[in-house]
């Protein structure tokens, strides 16, 4: 068998990996721990494996013919539906992402889990989780990637609940999943509006050579698939407006936060987007209300993470504003690139994850950075790992973050400076966030009780291990990817080539940029981003309290994240109570009444059918006889 | 007046093959029946071996394409229908072997009685359900026929030592003997109207439909109705099923159903002139009156059981109803139907009775009676357990995602199809009437909370084994309905 032919297996493996773990789980016995992290990182690295085997064979093919669908069985016969799997440059780019940082997050779950009474169960959503993302990037139809895509969201809800004896993660995980809905209705419906107007076929690849045949008729039918896949797109990523479930999503293990709610699920909705590239290329309409959203979203969040104090929330808010950097490139049409932000973005952002972990764990589960300062001593390992997540997610010369961020900005500016001018402005803000961040809980006078931290000690070689080649991957990762300006189109932007070139030129404006001037423009942003956020919390640390006191109402408005879950509640969920009250009424009164009365005429009758049942022969024989003459004397008569 | 020599017709062995291999297994298994006690211990595990040569020929005499399909001057047909049939007949047997095993050993361990025998009785009654569904010969339907009761008679009366278990038994054979006379007199009438005993050979002036067909006709069909358990004939069913030892319900609620059904499919389709012609508006008419009043009768009785066994008896009724809108249609879609919905009902029925029988086990044989109270809190103290019953009755029900789901949608689809609107409507009322007496159970065991005193549920392998293979079995055919169904829809060709 090649490797190829092989790829039905790669979310198999993981699947399986959760069967083992679970089975036993859920009948009540206790697997050995060592096997527990034997069978769950184990099915996961043989994934990992099986998946670079497979990526090798497909580079070793020409460059055209990089595409290659693998059939498991036959699913839903009817509607032409089978569990099949294409691998092609796109899904390779994803799963080498999925499993790779997948296998780096659980070997690091295997410490920072340790001593959690319910590491089986853990590490059995960990291992669904990796089989249910894997279906969404290598399914080839669009039910079959909804699997998947309901799957992680299951598997997400499952995970913040995971401490589920406190109410917080319980609400919270109530809340991702119900925002969820909203945007997989709307996913649902694109799904099956694809599947009527392009040639009653859900098949990715042929919705997609059938929709220029559709644009050409009516162009209103292509816009609107994409804006309602956007809008599962929105749900999925947490964009405008459907952000509000992801910060509450912290309240997950770290290492969930990093694996799902930073490096992988979140970029689904990019993902797909990019999947659908060339259908976008068709419908200039939505291809700008997705950059629209995703610039707002990234300058919203941005400002946001500058006053939250929860380490993970300020991660969080960056990750909403850096899926927001995502859209505005697809928007823009630059869908290399935004699968680019998405591959260095899972290295730095879940390096910034675990090693908040790394933190949290050293405190003994604190998160609050007014309550940290001065551990650059204390965890010297941790602060390097982390320093190298800061520079790269600032946007440092060289690091990864620049190469990618800075090939978005280029593209913004191309389609529309206004989009590059709240890119920059997010730039920006970023790097002062991160380095508030960084000087919060690294650097100035300590500020928790030592008494209470106990010995400070730093992460063990499990959770060490992973970082560090994190770090590495954040800092040099973006070398793939370096403008085509420098030395020609980087190795990355070739090899997606063969799947997104076509939509890429397609949706391109077809002039150039002053590019290298924006390069220098972002570089200068970064730095002083930096520099901002050094002086205002580090050299002046009394300077961002006078600032708050001096604009007050504005800093309230950020401190309370513009108040969106508050309209969410007045708007949305005060309403729909009310309504659900009313028809609750209804359904006590009316259908439950009607329900039961059939019930109750139900029983009466049965009791009197029971008479018959008297349980001797003659009465049965009597019957028989009774009911042979009957159908005699209709046959014959 | 000289007489025809008599010409003995040429055998095609291949054919005969399954039938002859069971056959040749169940007299082995009753021979070691009488061997000593460390080969009467292993009857059980002999008799699912035995299964394996007729499965084998089956699988070769399937996948060999075209070729002859009958044999003894059309006494035997094996075409796709007995293959299909014959499949469903030897997986059932299979599961419930499986049950028995920890059955047949906790007898031999409480009384040191002998239970050998129980495996061979099965093997044959597997036997006679295979001819009844392999010809459109009157004699060999009605020979498949007693050798498939026969042996019931005997399973159905195992547990000697049970008081229930005898009256069953009789009442069963009683009135199982009443109904062979009603068979044999209709076959014999329509001997005398049509002067042939094969269906397929029917003169087409039959299709008119003269008096003494149709009353030939009628009395058969009455005979299978009896089988199948249709209203009126169905009242013995309940105290039958529930008297009969768990193991033994298990075999014959799927399996003589099943080979009922094949009978009767086997009657109707065998000639156009009982297929097409007035003859068929006739009965389909009549069946369809029967349908709309045996799924109802079986599900408001089953409505208000408390006993868990006389409650799956009662639903199994209602499920002969279903079945019967699907060969009312008289369409290749509705003959699939009753095929798949048959394997779908096998797995979900034995896999349900398996968990009865290990509740059952547990509760120990001073407590008579599996009241469905006992199932409290079975959730959580097995998970498991509760979750494999939970999946059975969804697919009872008729939920998505499940076998029962897609059995019932092909036959309310087919139904559809058939401009057959009031039998779909009343089949549709009464899947959700079964929802609340099969949701009930689930109700039960998931938010009830267990009885005191309740004991702990051991497993034994075989009962585990078949328990896990139903639950695959229920499901996959909710999710992979596909080649099976494609084989399905072949049965008619």
């Amino acid at each position: 068998m090649q490797p190829l032919d092989l790829i039905g297996l790669i979310p198999l493996l993981p699947l399986a990996g959760f069967v083992l773990i679970g089975l036993p789980s859920a009948a009540g016995r206790r697997l050995p721990r060592p096997l527990v992290t034997a069978i769950g990182c184990g099915s996961v690295a043989l994934a990992f494996a099986l998946s670079v085997a497979a990526v090798a064979a497909l580079a070793g093919l020409p460059e055209h013919h990089r595409s290659h669908q693998a059939v498991l069985g036959e699913w839903m016969g009817p509607l032409g539906l089978s569990w099949s799997f294409v691998l092609d440059p796109l899904s390779a780019v994803m799963i080498l992402i999925v499993t790779g940082v997948g296998l780096l997050i659980h070997v690091y779950s295997a410490g920072y889990m340790a001593e959690d009474p319910g590491y089986a169960r853990y590490f059995a959503y960990l291992n669904l989780f990796m089989s249910m993302m894997l279906t969404l990037v290598l399914g080839s139809s669009l039910p079959l990637l909804f699997v998947g895509w309901e799957g992680v969201g299951l598997c997400s809800y499952l995970l913040i609940g995971f401490f589920h004896s406190r109410t917080d993660c319980a609400d919270a995980g109530r809340k991702a999943f119900l925002v969820n809905r909203i945007g997989d209705a709307s996913f649902v419906l694109g799904m099956l509006l694809a599947w009527s107007a392009f040639g009653f076929t859900f098949d990715i690849r042929e919705i997609l050579a059938n929709a220029p045949g559709v644009a050409a008729s009516s162009p209103g039918t292509v816009t609107l698939v994409a804006l309602l896949l956007f809008g599962g797109a929105c749900g999925k990523s947490a964009q405008i407006p459907l952000f509000v479930w992801l910060p509450d999503a912290m309240a997950g293990p770290t290492p969930v936060s990093a694996l799902i709610h930073a490096a992988t699920m979140v970029t689904a909705g990019v993902y797909m987007v990019c999947r659908m590239a060339p259908l976008y290329a068709l419908a200039p309409g939505a291809m700008a209300v997705v950059a629209a959203v995703g610039a707002a979203t990234a300058l919203l969040a941005a400002v946001i993470a500058l006053a939250q104090d929860d380490i993970k929330k300020v991660l969080a808010y960056s990750t909403i504003s850096q899926l927001g950097y995502m859209f505005m490139a697809a928007g823009a049409g630059a869908f290399g690139a935004a699968i680019f932000h998405v591959t260095t973005h899972a290295f730095f952002k879940a390096l910034l994850f675990l090693g908040s972990g790394a933190v949290i764990h050293a405190l003994h589960g604190e998160q609050d950075m007014r309550k940290m300062g001065g551990l650059r001593g204390a965890l010297p390992r941790t602060f390097l790992f982390f320093a190298a997540g800061w520079v790269a997610l600032s946007g440092v010369p060289l690091t990864s973050g620049f190469f990618s961020k800075d090939e978005i900005l280029y593209h913004a500016w191309l389609a529309n400076p206004a989009l590059w001018a709240a890119g920059i402005a997010g730039a920006l803000l970023t790097a002062t966030y991160m380095t508030r961040l960084m000087a919060m809980t690294f650097f100035g006078p300590s500020r928790f009780d030592r008494h209470a931290a106990g010995r400070l000690h730093e992460a063990p070689a499990s959770m060490a291990v992973p970082l560090g080649i994190l770090a590495v991957l954040s800092l040099g990762g973006g070398l793939m990817g370096m403008p085509a300006s420098w030395l020609g189109p980087g190795p990355f932007h070739r090899w997606l080539h063969p799947v997104l070139g076509a939509a890429e030129s397609a949706a391109s404006p077809g002039h150039h940029g002053p590019e290298t001037l924006l390069m220098v423009v972002s570089s200068l942003v970064a730095l002083g981003g930096i520099a901002l956020g050094w002086r205002l919390w580090v050299a002046r640390p009394g300077t961002p309290a006078a600032i708050a006191a001096r604009l007050s109402t504005v800093h309230r408005l950020v401190k309370g994240k513009f108040f969106v879950d508050e309209i969410y509640d007045a708007a949305v969920l005060r309403p729909y109570a009310a309504l659900c009250r009313g028809l609750a009424r209804f359904d006590t009164a009316a259908v439950d009444g009607a329900v039961n009365g059939v019930g109750a005429t139900a029983e009466t009758f049965a009791h009197a059918f029971k008479l018959f049942h008297s349980g001797f022969v003659r009465n049965y024989a009597l019957f028989y006889l009774l009911g042979a003459a009957g159908v005699l004397w209709y046959l014959a008569a | 007046m000289s007489a025809d020599p008599i010409v003995i017709p040429p055998i095609d062995w291949s054919l005969l093959a399954p039938f002859v291999s069971l056959v040749l297994g169940g007299i082995a298994v009753t021979l070691m029946a009488v061997g000593p006690p460390s080969w009467r211990r292993h009857t059980g595990h002999a008799a699912l071996l035995v299964l394996v040569p007729p499965a084998w020929f089956l699988w070769r005499l399937g996948s060999s394409p075209g070729g002859a399909v009958e044999t003894m001057s059309g006494m035997v047909v094996m075409d796709h229908f007995s293959i299909g049939f014959h499949a469903l007949f030897l997986l059932t047997a299979a599961l419930a072997l499986l049950l028995a095993v920890p059955v047949l050993a906790d007898a031999r361990r409480q009384h040191g009685g002998d239970s050998a025998e129980y495996d061979a009785l099965v093997l044959f009654a597997t036997a006679g359900m295979m001819l009844m569904s392999s010809s459109t010969n009157l004699l060999i339907l009605f020979l498949g026929l007693e050798v498939l009761s026969l042996p019931l008679y005997v399973l159905v009366g195992f547990s000697r030592t049970q008081d229930r278990s005898m009256e069953s038994s009789v009442k069963y054979f009683l009135l199982g003997a009443f109904s062979t006379g009603f068979t044999i007199y209709g076959m014999a009438l329509m001997y005398a109207a049509t002067g042939t005993l094969d269906l397929s050979r029917l003169p087409e002036e039959a299709a008119e439909g003269s008096t003494l067909l149709m009353l030939g006709f009628g009395l058969t069909l009455v005979g299978f109705l009896f089988k199948i358990a249709a209203f009126p004939f169905h009242f013995w069913l309940p105290d039958v099923y529930q008297g009969a030892p768990t193991s033994v319900t298990a075999f014959m609620i799927a399996g003589t159903k099943a080979a009922a059904f094949a009978a009767v499919l086997r009657l109707v389709t065998s000639s156009p002139a009982l297929w097409e012609g007035p003859v068929a508006d006739e009965w389909a008419r009549l069946l369809s009156v029967l349908a709309m009043l045996t799924m109802t009768a079986g599900n408001v009785v089953a409505l208000v059981q408390t006993d868990i066994k006389r409650m799956l008896a009662c639903s199994s009724i209602a499920h002969a109803g279903y079945l019967m809108i699907a060969v009312v249609t008289r369409s290749g879609d509705g003959v699939a139907g009753v095929l798949y919905y048959l394997a779908a009902y096998l797995f979900m029925n034995l896999g349900a009775f398996a968990v009865v029988l290990a509740i059952d086990r547990a509760r120990g044989s001073h407590a008579p009676g599996d009241p469905i109270a006992s199932y409290a809190g079975l959730a959580r103290r097995h998970p498991l357990l509760a979750a494999a019953m939970a999946l059975f009755m969804l697919s009872l029900t008729g939920v998505p995602l499940t076998g029962g789901f897609l059995g019932k949608f092909y036959i309310f689809s087919a139904a559809i199809e058939a401009n057959l609107y009031p039998l779909a409507a009343v089949g549709l009322l009464n899947s959700a009437l079964a929802a609340a007496y099969y949701l009930n159970v689930i109700l039960v065991m998931y938010m009830r909370e267990p009885q005191a005193e309740a004991p702990g549920v051991r497993l034994p392998l075989p009962l585990g084994a078949g328990i896990a293979l139903s639950a695959a079995g229920v499901i996959y055919l909710g999710i992979f309905p596909g080649r099976f169904l494609e084989f399905a829809r072949t049965l008619l060709l």
